[in-house]
């Protein structure tokens, strides 16, 4: 076969391939956020909470999980998302609701004590938990999500920024990888995204 | 010291398969010079070294942590992926040294793979100077699509396809571009007129995409700011940053393989027997009276 009579094929398949994959032909339910039931292993950790008990991804099964990775002394997008979440929650029903834990992983375990950690947490509702640990373990879990965190010069009072993930990854009740909520995504289209999955868990 | 040295030669994400085939290579190549012993075959070894140990360094070691975490690190691993690293071992061709150094089974079973039908023939397809300039720019904007790249850096499987077929295609585009056997030699050696209008072709659409990303006002590939980035810095910077290693190193390269292959041209010509039509150097004048 000459060229001239496979390229015709070769550029349709490829335009059909492109067209599928950007269309994210995934046959899956409608979300805003990302869909990432798949790409991401299931939740696992080993970590402290905000009570300085040591805790794994064992100690939250059974519930749906909400995981953001920030700091406390965050001038914006930490406490701007934990609001976010906190609104978003609050458009589902008071039962469902109970069942959702939120974990802030704080990546700046310097810092964030644990008494600081409640002290941000419990400014953002009930079920909101402080997590945090030593380097180790928290490079083994964002390395297990992809994501990374690092820290800025300290200026003369000390103070440093930490670059960090900036999206909530939501993990079903048996800890596998669902959704990844963009910063982009309003309160109400987080709200039907967890009442999506949560129809679709049931 | 010691513990930042380990470090940084210490893979992000160890690829044994990958890691053993830079090993191959290397000690395929090395061999195979100790065995020529040629002094002309120095200044292919630089170049090859050069090209082989780039691409091991932002895959295999700590560099690639910098690439998934920063926009313009990843746009400069893909630079020696696509263009710098492969364009280098093209130049060294680097083939007669690896068959002295290779073992009799794998010379023999490497050219028994490539003169497979099915496999020589998608040589020749690849190769064809329209195909090799779509996949070129093709896959550069295919892993460029934001929604592409989104998944690409979640996805630890489709972040390896991206950079291994970035990789692959570098190689097959140098390869075909800077071969310095006279054009027609074999059925993929282009003349080098046709070679300069690939390599001219390709180069405005990566100016297209680079400045693009270089002068959006708002951030086009958020998969930065979902992962976080290695260290704080304004991501309207990063983005900039990437998109001008997208725009100008990359067109350069055209350039100068341009004048590469000018230079190639020039020894082909020159090699060639005198033909009766070529008008001779210096006519001889009529002495006027």
């Amino acid at each position: 076969m000459t060229l001239h009579k496979i390229l015709p094929r070769v550029l349709l398949a490829v335009g059909i391939s492109l067209g599928l994959a950007l269309s994210g032909c995934s046959g899956g339910p409608d979300y805003t956020a990302h869909d990432i039931t798949g790409v991401m292993p299931d939740l696992e950790f080993n970590l402290t909470n905000e009570k300085g008990e040591a805790v794994t991804a064992d100690d939250y099964d059974g519930r749906l999980k909400l995981l953001f990775f920030g700091y406390t002394n965050c001038p914006d997008i930490c406490p701007a998302t934990m609001a976010r979440i906190r609104a978003a929650l609050g458009g589902l029903d008071a039962d469902t609701r109970d069942d959702i834990d939120v974990l802030f992983l704080s990546v700046d375990p310097e810092r964030d004590t644990p008494e600081r950690l409640q002290r941000f947490t419990s400014s953002f509702g009930d079920g909101v938990v402080g997590l945090t640990g030593t380097q180790e373990q928290l490079k083994a879990l964002s390395k297990r999500y992809r994501v990374t965190y690092g820290y800025g010069e300290p200026n003369d009072n000390g103070f440093y920024l930490v670059s960090h993930s900036s999206a909530i990854f939501v993990f079903g009740p048996d800890g596998r990888a669902r959704l990844l909520v963009n910063q982009q995504e309003s309160v109400d289209e987080l709200t039907a995204d967890l009442k999506t999955l949560l129809n679709q868990l049931d | 010291m010691m513990d930042e040295i380990i470090l940084w030669l210490t893979p992000w994400e160890p690829q044994p398969l990958l890691i053993a085939l830079f090993a191959i290579v290397a000690c395929c190549y090395a061999r195979g010079l100790a065995r020529r012993r040629r002094l002309r075959d120095i200044a292919p070894a630089i170049a090859f070294g050069l090209g082989l140990i780039s691409m091991y360094v932002v895959m295999q070691t700590h560099v690639d942590y910098y690439a998934q975490y920063m926009f313009f690190i990843h746009r400069a691993q893909h630079l020696i992926l696509h263009h710098l690293g492969p364009f280098l071992i093209a130049l060294s061709m680097p083939t007669a040294v690896l068959a002295a150094g290779a073992p009799a089974w794998l010379n023999r079973g490497v050219r028994g793979l490539g003169e497979l039908p099915p496999v020589a023939a998608c040589y020749r397809f690849v190769q064809h100077p329209f195909i090799s300039a779509l996949l070129f720019v093709g896959l550069i904007y295919f892993w460029l699509t934001p929604s592409i790249h989104f998944t690409a850096m979640l996805s630890a499987r489709d972040y390896w396809l991206m950079n291994l077929s970035m990789a692959v295609d570098g190689l097959l585009f140098w390869w075909f571009m800077l071969d310095p056997r006279a054009p027609g030699t074999t059925r993929t050696t282009y003349s080098t007129g046709l070679r300069i209008i690939v390599l001219w072709a390709v180069m405005p659409p990566q100016i297209a995409l680079g400045a693009y990303i270089a002068l959006a006002p708002d951030t086009v590939y958020d998969v930065y700011a979902v992962c976080g980035r290695a260290f704080p810095i304004s991501p309207i910077v990063d983005q900039q940053l990437g998109g001008l290693i997208t725009w100008i190193p990359a067109a350069m390269m055209s350039v100068v393989a341009t004048l590469i292959l000018l230079r190639f041209g020039f020894i082909h010509e020159r090699s060639k027997p005198e033909s009766a039509d070529r008008p001779s150097a210096s006519p001889v004048k009529e002495p006027v009276t």
